[in-house]
């Protein structure tokens, strides 16, 4: 209970920091570069009203959608594939890892040569950067069960099947579970970096064409939707997340 | 022969309340006076403020009542020149070589370099951990990984030295061995020693004066004199007043531990 | 440890011939991409002509200085919130979510503010690494066992000697891992901002490349970023393996 308090009153501190923050850097560089937050919440009032706004949205979200569940069920899948196979878990876990670091930033090109610009592009920039963090999570989290937990299992006569749903899968949901809100976030920021360069559609393009017509109102907005909108479902998984570890 | 080296007078300690939980009053009162030169234990159950007694007199932790002299002068949060101290958990530097562990405790010490080598040898030695000098604790077991910071300890010479549990990790038969090096390193280096413990035959063993500790908060509920002489080893265990002392701490400890259990079964 | 080896050189070399037999066969047309083995030799030619260097020096020279700036702010400033509570407890929740920000919304921001040079695109690196070398280097802090502290005060050292004699290098682990973050963050940041909008480095030649329908420089220069980062990683992580195998982890 004084945990959650203590967490809200930090939460609330660093958000009201973070504004006096934007309110002093708005003074000191001006009207040119940037807006007030008072002055940035009025126009996104204004913005969210507009139809193109929402067909924007409404294609973000789409291809979001579609770029985390085919990182969720391709990371998964290549996690406990490899995770359950100890020369594979060997081998793959320095490989992935050095994928994973790698800036996938620069494949846009190679994505857009394959797809073309438009929807499948940026799922597939999505997915790129999501399926590296689930598949990382859940192949340590697999292999690394507590050997005790499996040598129970063994006792206990189960089989392959049953030992990964009533063992490996449960013992392993936690670390899953904080691959999964990496997973999340860098999906979400995939999509929007794929819709920068490769789409014609959704909040990244909206993004890139306000940068080319330098419309600083636009910017804003959108920066600002985008940053509460990841750190508010953030904020939600991380809250999943300790409780999921607190458990063990 | 007679005068307190390390002298306790009314000294308690509360551990201030943390985040969701209550005060915790740890030990005390304890009033304490070891002699130059004693090899001085103390038992105690689990939980009863014995390593936190031992922190107190490291001065890694102020007192929150009371007042604590080491060679006659008060101890004040700053570490006093001349003790030594094995820690009941393991704290061996991984990144450090078995020699280099060693020489650690000659940092301060302003020693010439041969003579710092050859007392970093000795002390290497001394533990029978020759061959692994050149290893890293993570190749040692529990007890050899103990027995360097025993080592580390040793290098500096120290005037107390204070042991909690140094032999927690190693079973029964090296407990009584290294129980037997304890004592040869103590008439050699002529230290006063504090020992902690929770093994009765242990005390009963090594020392010349056992303290028995309550449960928390911790206070001195017991005193036995076992009249040891000064050249002894574990052989002693043979002798019938061996025993006696044992089961003399036994009975004092039992009551102790049936005293608190009663109390927690009425209170649940 | 052989067969890992094997195992890993397999899959690379599979992967590879795959991706040379479909382009091979027409089921990747060339102009999405060439054959593996003409990228090679399309680097070859690109790193021996050296017209591109000047482009490459400077994308690596803003790399590392987007690096070194993350990776030492980071360092010295994890270190001193380690000793503050509040502060960190309260800066707690903008660390667990700065990772799902998009940092490459401001970029436009930056422009605006410094100008179209080296300034913003440093400044992204520099914003992606920081927090996470803080994050790590606290992390590490955490982990430094209670009686290692302990020790150094029974031998008698201050806080300056402690910290270089005992807390640093019990978190060399955590310094490895966080160079490593922080150098995958510089190039993630450098070279993204060079594709977004600059007039230089190897980020805006891709992207000229790309318009021009120029495989022959885009391949080798995208290949090229990788293997560089994929390198200078596993290096880190090679030291890093080293320092965790004498502490018997791993
Ligand atoms: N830093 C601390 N903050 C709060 N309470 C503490 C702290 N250190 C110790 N305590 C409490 O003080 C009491 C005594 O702890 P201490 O470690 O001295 O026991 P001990 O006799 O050495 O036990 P053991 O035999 O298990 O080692 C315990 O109840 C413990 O919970
Ligand atoms: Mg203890």
């Amino acid at each position: 209970m004084g945990d959650r308090a203590k967490s809200l009153r930090n939460t609330i501190v660093l958000i009201a920091g973070l504004l006096v923050f934007w309110q002093l850097m708005y003074a000191v560089i001006g009207e040119v570069a940037m807006r007030s937050p008072w002055q940035t919440m009025r126009y996104t009032v204004t913005l969210v009203e507009t139809d193109f706004f929402w067909v924007h949205l409404t294609n973000t979200l789409q291809a979001f959608a579609v770029a985390l569940v085919l990182s969720v069920v391709l990371g998964l899948l290549i996690g406990f594939a490899l995770g359950l196979h100890r020369l594979s878990a060997e081998a793959m876990e320095p490989m992935l890892v050095a994928l994973y670091s790698i800036p996938k930033i620069t494949l846009y090109p190679i994505i857009l040569l394959a797809f073309g610009l438009g929807m499948s592009a940026k799922i597939a920039f999505g997915a790129i950067h999501g399926i590296i963090p689930v598949a990382l999570f859940t192949l340590n989290a697999v292999r690394s069960t507590k050997p005790i937990l499996v040598k129970t299992g063994r006792v206990l006569k189960l089989s392959p099947p049953a030992m990964v749903r009533s063992i490996l899968f449960p013992a392993a949901v936690p670390e899953i579970f904080t691959g999964l809100r990496v997973g999340f976030s860098l999906t979400l920021i995939g999509t929007v970096l794929g819709e920068m360069f490769a789409a014609q559609h959704g909040l990244g393009y909206l993004l890139m064409n306000a940068i080319g017509l330098y419309n600083v109102d636009v910017i804003m907005s959108v920066t600002f939707l985008l940053v509460v909108f990841a750190a508010g479902v953030n904020g939600i998984l991380l809250a999943v997340d300790r409780r999921l570890h607190f458990r063990v | 022969m007679t005068s307190a080296h390390v002298a306790l007078k009314g000294v308690t300690k509360r551990f201030p309340a943390s985040a969701g939980g209550q005060a915790v009053h740890a030990l005390g009162p304890i009033d304490l006076s070891i002699r130059q030169g004693e090899f001085f234990a103390v038992v105690g159950p689990s939980g009863c403020g014995k390593s936190t007694l031992l922190e107190l007199i490291a001065g890694l932790t102020p007192a929150s009542e009371g007042q604590i002299e080491f060679e006659g002068r008060a101890i004040e949060n700053e570490i006093p020149d001349g003790i030594g101290v094995v820690f009941q958990e393991d704290a061996c530097f991984p990144w450090l070589s078995v020699r280099e562990n060693v020489e650690f405790g000659l940092r301060k010490a302003g020693v010439a370099p041969d003579e710092k080598a050859r007392r970093v040898r000795d002390a290497i030695a001394m533990m029978g951990l020759g061959e692994f000098a050149p290893s890293y604790p993570a190749q040692l077991s529990g007890g050899m990984r103990q027995r360097v910071c025993i080592a580390r300890t040793l290098v500096a010479k120290p005037r107390l030295l204070l042991l909690d549990e140094p032999f927690g990790a190693l079973d029964q038969q090296t407990r009584l061995l290294m129980g037997d090096e304890v004592l040869r390193l103590w008439r050699e280096i002529g230290a006063t020693v504090f020992l902690i413990t929770h093994a009765l035959d242990e005390a009963a063993m090594l020392a010349d004066r056992i303290a028995v500790m309550s449960a928390r908060p911790g206070t001195v509920i017991d005193m036995v004199e076992t009249h040891w002489p000064r050249e002894r080893d574990s052989r002693i265990v043979e002798q019938e007043s061996f025993g006696a002392t044992t089961s003399r701490l036994w009975k004092t400890l039992r009551e102790e531990s049936m005293k608190t259990m009663g109390r927690s079964a009425a209170a649940t | 440890m052989r067969r890992v080896r094997l195992y890993q050189v397999g899959v690379i070399a599979g992967l590879l011939l795959l991706l040379e037999a479909l382009c091979l066969a027409g089921v990747i047309d060339k102009i999405t991409m060439p054959p593996p083995h003409r990228i090679a030799v399309d680097l070859v030619k690109l790193l021996l002509a050296g017209k591109l260097y000047p482009e490459i020096g400077k994308s690596l020279a803003n790399v590392l200085l987007a690096f070194g700036l993350a990776y030492s702010t980071g360092i010295v400033t994890g270190t001193v919130l380690h000793g503050y509570r509040t502060a960190r407890e309260t800066l707690d929740p903008l660390f667990a979510t700065y990772y799902a920000i998009p940092v490459f919304a401001f970029y436009p921001l930056f422009i605006v503010i410094f100008g179209l040079g080296d300034g913003p695109q440093v400044l992204i690196g520099f914003l992606l690494g920081v927090v996470a070398v803080i994050v790590t280097m606290l992390n590490g802090l955490d982990r430094v066992p209670r009686v290692l502290r302990k020790t150094a005060s029974i031998c008698r050292m201050g806080p300056f000697e402690t910290a270089v004699h005992v807390t640093l290098p019990f978190c060399a682990p955590y310094l490895l891992t966080a160079a490593k973050l922080a150098l995958a963050y510089a190039f993630i940041g450098v070279i993204g901002s060079e594709f977004i909008m600059a007039r230089s480095g190897m980020g805006y030649e891709i992207g000229y490349a790309y318009t021009n329908f120029d495989n022959a420089t885009m391949y080798p220069l995208i290949v090229l970023i990788l293997l560089l980062s994929i390198v200078m990683n596993g290096v880190l992580t090679h030291w890093e393996k080293l320092l965790l195998a004498r502490r018997g982890q791993r």
